[in-house]
């Protein structure tokens, strides 16, 4: 594959055969605007916004679709070509709905972004714009307004050669179009949030997510989902320190564009049923208490138990940082050797041929590595300490062989923080910084997209002062490298 | 005049194969397999035969882009989605010598080395579609087609499929959207049919009037056929006239035949002692012509660019002093902005605005701007999209406000104006 050099704008650039004018723009920085091209998808070449003047070429030729040959010349900031924008934009407009008040794309919308950039004319539509149906439930979670859909079968190219499901076409014909699953049924791929996202304008948009924020109000943390062993890499969009959507981002060895429906969906937990404070069990109640008297109470404890006769159990969607610190804190300082996971193991998990792998937790790799064992292996012990949660089957074993559960870090409410004597909060991933590896061997990083709830503290931190505390002398720990 | 494709008109039962042989039909099969593909392609250039769909590309030059040897098979597709307004020749051909076309297809296939061809028809044709399905069964129950042609060891299939109702099926990277079972709208080009074409194969698409000129070209020779028409515009076409004349109907001459004639004395004048005021030469997607200019141009390809207008696809419809040309023109754009498939945004969004325009035009009157408004939204849709049914709005959209600007002045009313003739 040899380079072909051409011209964009008077600027010369090498590309490699077969890239496309617009890609060859992308590399030089230079913009050339588009509804319909994705780079993800195939080539519909229909809202003729990237069109471009190449010499030699008669008619204006659209960028998307223009295999660059050797010494091509290309212009895309001439006065004809900023006339041909004008006038896309205008056509598409004309019949377009007045709805930015109300519209969820508002402020991530191609319409408005390239109507500031390339437009700023007043309508001189003076008809009567065609109507269509505003609320269509598409299934999946999946809202379309027709009157604001702009035909550039983003949607119905994602379906067929990504979901790998036909399930969109464009029906009617002229300006009546409208995109339609068939008559009667339903989206219904695994993938169908992604067309969300890709929609240029407010046609498609999400049930979870419509009308609950601004966009401009939203910050952006970039991370990994935990959904399952796949870790696609992801946006957390938050404000407030509220999640209020994920949403999939660029990594063309994990996930290319793109992430499932179910791990799109799984951020309420950052927002819901959050432990926020330390608690003891008080003669059978749960009570709030400072982290002083939560130290004292397990120091209490396992006072008079010898310590090598704990067990630890760590979650597989634990922080690499947080496994280690938990094996560096069993090794060294309960000195015990009963080290196990527990992980996320629902019945009949969903998987595909795609991005959903049939292991729901991020971090099984690492657990492996560290040779943490399958809680099935525990036979007995004096007190166990759950880092995250226990699997239910896991809780029941634990409870038919009546180990007091002495300890429990973790972020929500569930069975075994109701159950455990003393209970440390702990962040999600969404508000720490540390590493998942996937399935495929990838060490991804989360970002911490603000403090953790309340008076969560990492387990690296806590297990540093726990250390302290119990063998007192607040010397330099060796936890993980990176916390 | 009986020339190359009408010369079985008239016959009594002239679309059944015995009449068809006893005629002279199917004489070409002899020469043609004596022949190279190569040669017949040759053959077909050096007749100077151009498409008589509407584009007019030479067809032996079109030929010639097929690459052979690809390991995929080539096909054939007859484009007999006939929709342009004002034209009704292909459906002549269809009915009454469905035979000829047969044998065309026969060398079209031959030359191109394909084994499979169809023949895309509009589906709103019933009897045109029920005698080219005979003519299909009679020559497949006499071996002329199936394996084996004319006992030569050659195989050709020829499928019928009816389109639903789509002018845009008649683009032909439509048809073939069509025919492979999807919504009919045009693709993108590049690639071109000739490469990636029906299934992803080299793919010929040919009008009916195209294909059926054929057998004259193998068994008479190229030459023959040029002793026809003019040096860039070898051969004879098939004119439908419809409109103001006292005898419309479907009319064979030489091309460079002047227009003049064809509307006075072929087809009889404008009866009721009316004035010519304007024609139509080559269906409704072409630059409109005035009287003056009518009766000075000649029928070929060159004369009619140099009038500003095009041959086309030979539709012609001849208007007297009594029609409206602005609700001439709101007729067109209704028909472009209904049949406009939507897939790009300046023709969905720019024929449906031209005809809302000419809509309230013709109701309340219009301002000098609405007028500059429709030239603008022209120019902003030719050349800017996938297919040229934006173009066959846009150019005569053009032409009218340029030649007939007394029609366009009677309504810078704004206000209420009854129009002459009805609105749908």
């Amino acid at each position: 594959m040899s380079d072909i050099t051409f011209t964009i704008d008077d600027q010369k650039v090498a590309v490699l055969q077969g890239t496309t004018v617009i890609q060859a723009a992308k590399k030089l920085g230079i913009e050339i605007p588009h509804y319909c091209y994705h780079p993800g998808l195939s080539i519909a070449g229909n809202c003729r916004m990237c069109l471009v003047e190449i010499e030699k070429m008669p008619k204006p030729v659209i960028a998307c679709n223009a295999v660059a040959t050797e010494g091509m010349v290309v212009r895309t900031q001439t006065a004809a070509i900023k006339k041909m924008r004008e006038s896309v934009m205008e056509f598409l407009l004309i019949n377009h709905p007045l709805d930015c008040p109300t519209c969820d794309q508002a402020g991530e919308c191609r319409l408005q972004d390239y109507y500031m950039q390339y437009d700023v004319i007043p309508s001189r539509f003076e008809e009567k714009k065609v109507h269509k149906n505003k609320m269509v439930d598409m299934g999946s979670g999946v809202m379309l307004d027709e009157e604001r859909c702009i035909a550039c079968t983003r949607c119905i190219r994602f379906c067929q050669e990504v979901a790998k499901k036909d399930e969109l076409t464009l029906a009617y014909r002229g300006d009546h179009v409208m995109i339609t699953p068939f008559p009667g049924k339903k989206i219904s791929n695994a993938y169908a949030g992604n067309v969300v996202d890709i929609c240029p304008v407010g046609a498609l948009t999400s049930k979870d997510f419509r009308y609950k924020k601004r966009v401009w109000l939203l910050k952006k943390t970039p991370s990994v989902c935990p959904g399952c062993s796949r870790g696609c890499a992801i946006l957390i969009h938050h404000a407030d320190q509220k999640v209020y959507r994920l949403m999939p981002r660029l990594n063309p060895e994990v996930n290319q564009y793109w992430m499932c429906d179910e791990g799109r969906l799984g951020y309420k937990f950052i927002n819901e049923n959050r432990i926020v404070r330390p608690h003891i069990q008080v003669n059978g109640q749960i009570q709030a208490v400072s982290y002083e008297n939560a130290h004292e109470k397990l120091g209490q404890l396992i006072a008079n138990i010898p310590w090598e006769l704990l067990a630890v159990v760590a979650h597989a969607g634990l922080t690499t940082e947080s496994l280690k610190a938990i094996e560096y804190f069993s090794k060294n300082v309960l000195k015990t050797k009963a080290v196990y996971f527990s992980r996320n193991e629902p019945l009949n998990p969903s998987f595909d041929d795609f991005l959903i792998t049939v292991d729901k937790n991020p971090n099984q790799a690492e657990v492996d590595k560290l040779a943490f064992k399958p809680l099935a292996n525990l036979e007995k012990a004096s007190g166990l300490f759950v880092f995250c949660d226990l699997s239910e089957k896991d809780l029941t074993q634990v409870t038919r062989q009546a180990i007091p559960i002495l300890g429990s870090w973790a972020s929500n409410e569930s069975a075994v923080s109701k159950r455990a004597q003393v209970v440390f909060p702990i962040p999600t991933y969404a508000e720490q910084d540390g590493h998942f590896t996937n399935v495929l061997g990838f060490e991804q990083k989360t970002t911490k997209a603000f403090a953790p709830r309340g008076e969560g503290r990492s387990v690296v931190q806590s297990l540093r002062e726990l250390e302290g505390i119990l063998i007192g002398t607040g010397a330099q720990l060796k936890t993980a490298a990176r916390c | 005049m009986s020339l190359v494709l009408t010369n079985r008109i008239g016959l009594k039962d002239s679309h059944t194969l015995s009449v068809y042989e006893k005629t002279g039909g199917y004489q070409s099969i002899q020469k043609l397999f004596s022949m190279t593909p190569q040669g017949v392609i040759e053959e077909v250039k050096t007749s100077g035969l151009r498409g008589r769909g509407g584009a007019g590309f030479p067809c032996g030059l079109k030929w010639s882009f097929v690459p052979q040897n690809t390991g995929k098979p080539t096909y054939l597709c007859v484009n007999a989605d006939e929709s342009e307004p004002g034209t009704f020749k292909d459906r002549l051909l269809l009915e009454e010598d469905p035979h000829q076309l047969i044998e065309g297809i026969l060398i079209a296939s031959y030359a191109i080395q394909s084994h499979t061809a169809y023949i895309y028809i509009r589906g709103e044709f019933d009897l045109s579609y029920r005698r080219i399905e005979a003519a299909v069964k009679e020559a497949m129950t006499k071996g002329y087609l199936g394996k084996n042609i004319f006992n030569r060891g050659y195989e050709l299939k020829v499928t019928i499929h009816r389109g639903a109702g789509a002018y845009i099926c008649g683009e032909e990277t439509a048809l073939l959207e069509s025919l492979e079972g999807k919504k009919g709208q045009p693709r993108i080009k590049p690639p071109f049919p000739a490469v990636v074409g029906l299934f992803g194969c080299p793919t010929v698409i040919n009008n009916v009037e195209t294909i059926a000129a054929l057998p004259f070209i193998i068994t008479q020779g190229a030459q023959s056929y040029r002793k026809w028409g003019t040096e860039k515009s070898p051969g004879t076409k098939l004119f439908s006239v419809s409109g103001h004349v006292a005898r419309p109907g479907n009319y064979e001459v030489p091309l460079g035949y002047p227009l003049k004639d064809l509307i006075y004395k072929d087809c009889g004048g404008i009866p009721g002692g009316k004035k010519l005021k304007a024609v139509i030469p080559g269906g409704s997607s072409v630059p409109i012509l005035t009287a003056l200019e009518a009766e000075k141009v000649k029928l070929d390809y060159e004369s009619l660019q140099e009038f500003g207008s095009m041959l086309g696809s030979g539709g012609v419809i001849v208007m007297n002093e009594n029609v409206d040309m602005v609700w001439a023109l709101q007729n067109l754009a209704r028909f472009y902005a209904h049949e406009s498939c939507g897939q790009c945004t300046p023709c969905r969004e720019g024929t449906g605005w031209v005809d809302k325009i000419l809509r309230r035009v013709l109701l309340t009157g219009a301002s000098e701007k609405d007028y500059a408004l429709l030239r603008e939204i022209s120019e902003n849709m030719a050349g800017k999209t996938i297919c040229v049914l934006a173009d066959a709005l846009a150019m005569p959209v053009l032409s009218y406000l340029k030649k007939f600007p007394e029609d366009f002045k009677k309504y810078l009313t704004r206000q209420n104006v009854v129009p002459q003739m009805q609105i749908i």
